[in-house]
């Protein structure tokens, strides 16, 4: 169990105080870090701040990458997160490199190959697509994290005809295999579980979200996995765990994704599923995490949780570089976890953290209509808020949730407004 | 300072009202309405939240 760290709420962030580090390094620059960066530049942090990242591109935002920029609707250009005005504007530096190892003690890291040092390090080095055990070299099948695997895809889809074949009806999965419906596609969803997204969103409202892709015309195996692909040099069929063989002209894996920890082996840092942070997003002396990457005790619900969000990113990256600045006593990272999918026309939301047996009250519209709002609850407590095309409900139910109200409560405001 | 959303861009997701109810709402036609387009200076740090925390990049500040 890591350190709580102490609440603190009084703290003023935009002071910074005799902690006030010489420089800040970020390692990955992408959303947490350069959310980050910006948030403590604009405190008025003066120091150095320099970004450490792999990728050649200027940081650009991933959401678009499993709907507009696959689609063909955005240049790559429009899902930029930060311009180079506004990188020379804010002074920040960046840097492509790959990050190797991780000396905390010596405040160094190893940047391909040569030692650096550090005074501030915020880790920000999100997470990576799983990979199938057979097939994933086979051309044609593809995963989509980056945007390099995003135009890789879409270039795929341009001249290759034939049926897509999506492994795993995860919210990734499902993004992308609509988005290749609305292109004309013949889709098939293979997913392991038998209702998809059920450990997530429970049985009931994993099986409005499987009927979203029935009606639209995206065929969704469920219940089997996927044992293998197979194909001479391009991929040609995949293979069932039942035996049955389906054939793919494309293949996208979208089963989940594991945090980039390799390169702090080794190092003083706890690491756990994610690098291990304490309630106030610190991992070691001098050293924070954020994002996808990063595991901390959320004290909101008395649990270690490590959330794959895009808001999250942004929140606790903001979050963990002040932490940098701020000394003993700054305060808890406790978000209400919130995310969006697009899939199709819906626009699906949760907003909290709801366990798949929670208590389901629809709040507004119906699950026939594909326009609803519905809470969870657990003895009483309001869990979470999901929306299917309900936006201002999600928030405002996420709002309930921040107040700590009781199903009772939700269902007084759901009255009110009906 | 001026607030500038681009309604192309913006899902209506209410994540600003989140923010900031005094500046942006969104309303049962499920569509954004930015109740006040300059809001004093004390709400910069608000404005510079909402900015970086709307998921479509929708919102802008013109100085
Ligand atoms: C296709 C797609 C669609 C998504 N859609 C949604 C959505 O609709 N809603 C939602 O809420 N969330 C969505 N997400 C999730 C969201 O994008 C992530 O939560 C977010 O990107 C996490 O940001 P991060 O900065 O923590 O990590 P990342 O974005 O993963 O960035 C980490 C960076 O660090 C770099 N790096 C890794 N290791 C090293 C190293 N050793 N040295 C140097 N650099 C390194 C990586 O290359 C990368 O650039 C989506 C994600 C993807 C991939
Ligand atoms: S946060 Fe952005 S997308 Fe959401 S309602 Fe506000 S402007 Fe629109």
């Amino acid at each position: 169990m890591p350190e709580t760290g102490h609440q603190h709420q009084g703290v003023n962030d935009s002071t910074p105080d005799l902690h006030e580090p010489a420089s800040v390094t970020v390692v990955g620059a992408s959303l947490a870090g350069v959310r980050g960066a910006e948030a403590i530049r604009r405190d008025g942090y003066r120091g150095p701040i320099k970004l450490i990242g792999d990728e050649t591109h200027l940081p650009y935002d991933r959401p678009p990458l499993s709907k507009q920029v696959l689609a063909g609707q955005w240049e790559p250009e429009k899902a930029q997160l930060i311009d180079a005005a506004r990188v020379a504007e804010l002074g920040l530096t960046f840097e492509v490199g790959v990050a190797t190892a991780l000396d905390v003690e010596g405040r160094r890291i190893e940047v391909d190959g040569r030692w650096c040092d550090y005074d501030a390090l915020m880790i920000s080095t999100g997470a990576r697509p799983r990979r199938l055990q057979e097939g994933q070299q086979l051309e044609g099948v593809h995963v989509v994290r980056t945007l390099d695997d995003c135009l890789a895809l879409r270039r795929d889809l341009d001249v290759v005809p034939g049926r897509v074949v999506v492994v795993g009806a995860g919210f990734i999965g499902a993004e992308v295999a609509a988005t290749c419906r609305g292109l004309g596609r013949d889709v098939t969803i293979v997913e392991v579980a038998e209702v998809p997204l059920a450990r997530v969103l429970g049985d009931q409202i994993g099986a409005v979200c499987a009927a979203i892709h029935e009606e639209n015309g995206t065929e969704l195996i469920c219940g089997v996995g996927v044992s293998s692909l197979s194909g001479n040099l391009r991929v040609e069929e995949v293979q069932l765990d039942d035996g049955r063989t389906i054939e793919a002209a494309i293949v996208v894996v979208g089963i989940g994704v594991i945090p980039n920890t390799e390169w702090l082996e080794g190092s003083a840092l706890e690491i756990d599923n994610g690098v291990v942070c304490d309630a106030t997003c610190l991992a070691g002396p001098n050293v924070v995490a954020a994002g996808d990457v990063a595991r901390w005790y959320n004290d909101r619900f008395d649990q270690v949780m490590r959330v794959e969000h895009w808001d999250n990113a942004v929140e606790q990256g903001a979050h963990a570089a002040r932490r940098l600045l701020q000394g003993a006593g700054a305060p808890n990272f406790s978000p209400i976890p919130w995310f969006w999918s697009d899939q199709y026309d819906r626009k699906i939301q949760l907003a909290g953290r709801p366990s798949p047996d929670d208590r389901i009250d629809v709040v507004t519209g119906s699950f026939e209509e594909r326009r609803f709002a519905a809470v969870y609850s657990n003895d009483g407590a309001l869990t979470g808020i999901f929306g299917m095309n309900r936006p201002r409900h999600v928030m405002q139910y996420r709002g309930l949730i921040n107040e700590g109200a009781s199903l009772d409560d939700a269902l007084s405001l759901a009255g009110e407004s009906s | 300072m001026k607030i500038v959303v681009d309604y192309d861009l913006c899902e209506s997701n209410a994540i600003c009202m989140d923010i900031a109810p005094e500046v942006f709402e969104v309303r049962d036609d499920d569509f954004l309405y930015v109740l006040n387009e300059t809001p004093s200076e004390d709400m910069r740090p608000k404005m510079d939240e909402a900015v970086q925390r709307c998921p479509k990049q929708a919102i802008s500040i013109k100085e």
